[in-house]
């Protein structure tokens, strides 16, 4: 697998930079070359809070070959900023104690091996936010 | 813009097909359809078919069936829009029957998904998805219609057992199917005891990994009665749209405005609305996806389909007999025949030649078909001639 398909996404992975729409103020997150809202091409590039609200969550049982060392894992849809979804993990939490509605702060770990090379690519990951007070 | 109609099916027996290879599934479909319509030879040919790429290292899929149909050089083209592949190549073949440019053309799917495991088949499965910002973080399609499932059941106070009803009733109706993968009843006891494989979706909520083929001709109506002998079924309405390719993007994940749109567009062309139709095949890739789609495309107001399969609702002799085939649960699921296996239910209901599972009276059908988490959708709307 060639470095560039990993490196290129870094700004997102490692930096949770959006692209936010000079004209009507629509967040993207990755950045989008246009706004699907009011067709603007012009963005400001904001960056992302590293934590926020699970909306709803599973737990992958039967990974796909990529992730076949890390089964059971939650995987959970998170709102950043109020309209703003993202997909992760979520980690470093009891299976059965995961709620819609917890708070989630983001983390930047280890994701996964890509391709035969097994390239470590990083990004973001949640994990409870009770954990930070403990 | 002409009326076309379906003037030949065909499909293989869905399963786990060893001995069969992609192109003998496909030629094998094929053929039974245009011996079911009498005709030696067509115009055009659309292959629906998701990943001859992951599943069987083979692209350039149209000119393989094609050669291997005895029909060079007719022009062939694979179409692929992941489980949407067959509803799609269906409609390419309409549009190009409606618009003049053919007669007589062959709409196809295949999908041969056991000749890889079952991990590389979910990870082939898995690039409907979002592959840099979904299943880049390990999210599976099981997984993606859990996230769903979730947010449905806190919302309508649904339960797992409610849920269970759908795969429970698809596989009552796919015991009458002798092309059907599963021909065996279950209870919600064994859907609610089978394993977990994304919670809350146990493994007999998932349509499963399957082999098969399916094929349909479509010609002209004005040219149908002297083309064949059977019964034409005429396409009242045909439709397609999409959404954010991203579960996360949508503003309320439990209703797909995919499968809203292009039926809205398709009961519109028809002339006709959900209270016309006497069954629907609607994609039931998970007992979720059966509600959701049958709530987004107005059948059921939002919350009301989650009990349907229950109450029997949604059952053969119900109100609204829905996947009377089995549907994808329990007829299988080879993902690019799947939408053209929905179009042949309808035709042989509405041929009156069902057999077991006839819906009686049946006059029109509903095939919906989706790709990914409905970032894509395809309706269709038949009437029996």
């Amino acid at each position: 697998m060639f470095p560039a398909k990993i490196w290129r996404e870094f700004p997102q992975r490692y930096r949770l930079e959006a692209a936010k729409c000079k004209k009507c103020g629509k967040t993207f997150f990755p950045p989008r070359l246009v706004c699907n809202s009011c067709f603007h091409r012009e963005f400001e590039s904001i960056k992302l809070p590293w934590e926020g609200t699970l909306v709803t969550y599973t737990i992958i049982r039967t990974p796909p070959s990529s992730f076949s060392d890390q089964a059971p894992y939650a995987v959970g849809i998170i709102e950043v900023v109020p309209g703003l979804k993202i997909t992760c993990q979520i980690v470093d939490v009891d299976l059965d104690k995961l709620a819609s509605g917890q708070k989630l702060f983001l983390e930047f770990r280890l994701i996964q091996k890509d391709g035969k090379q097994g390239v470590l690519c990083y990004g973001y990951k949640a994990v409870p936010v009770a954990d930070y007070n403990s | 813009m002409r009326e076309v109609a379906v003037i030949g099916i065909g499909m293989t027996k869905w399963g786990e097909c060893w001995k069969s290879s992609l192109r003998d599934l496909f030629v094998e479909a094929a053929l039974k359809a245009m011996d079911d319509a009498g005709i030696a030879q067509i115009d055009s040919l659309y292959v629906g078919c998701m990943s001859g790429g992951l599943f069987n290292g083979q692209e350039h899929i149209g000119p393989l069936m094609a050669d291997y149909l005895g029909v060079c050089p007719v022009p062939a083209v694979r179409v692929e829009s992941a489980c949407a592949s067959g509803g799609v190549a269906f409609r390419q073949a309409y549009m190009e029957v409606a618009c003049g440019m053919s007669d007589i053309v062959l709409a196809g799917g295949v999908e041969k998904m056991t000749d890889v495991d079952g991990s590389e088949a979910t990870y082939a499965l898995g690039t409907a998805a979002d592959q840099e910002y979904e299943s880049f973080h390990g999210i599976t399609f099981p997984g993606l219609y859990a996230l769903i499932a979730r947010v449905y059941m806190q919302k309508y106070g649904i339960t797992s057992q409610d849920m269970a009803a759908v795969p429970v009733k698809n596989h009552a109706h796919g015991l009458k199917n002798p092309n059907a993968q599963f021909q065996r009843a279950i209870t919600i006891e064994e859907v609610l005891h089978s394993s977990m494989v994304a919670d809350p979706l146990h493994l007999l909520d998932c349509s499963p990994i399957t082999d098969g083929a399916a094929a349909v001709i479509l010609c002209p109506l004005e040219k149908a009665k002297s083309l064949s002998q059977k019964r034409p079924v005429k396409i009242l309405g045909s439709a397609h749209a999409t959404d954010s390719i991203a579960l996360h993007d949508r503003k309320q994940i439990e209703f797909f405005a995919s499968a809203a749109i292009a039926s809205k567009k398709a009961f519109a062309q028809a002339k006709i609305g959900p209270e016309s139709v006497n069954l629907v095949e609607v994609h039931d890739c998970f007992s979720i996806a059966e509600i959701c789609a049958l709530e987004s495309m107005g059948f059921f107001a939002p919350g009301q389909a989650g009990k349907a399969a229950g109450q029997g609702i949604t059952a053969l002799g119900g109100k609204l007999p829905v996947n009377v085939s089995g549907g994808l649960k329990s007829k299988g699921h080879p993902v690019g025949a799947t939408g053209i296996a929905q179009i042949i239910e309808l035709v042989e209901q509405l041929r009156n030649e069902a057999g077991q599972r006839q819906v009686q009276n049946a006059k029109i059908g509903l095939a919906q078909n989706m790709g990914g988490t409905a970032a894509s959708s395809v309706v269709h709307i038949l009437e029996a001639c």
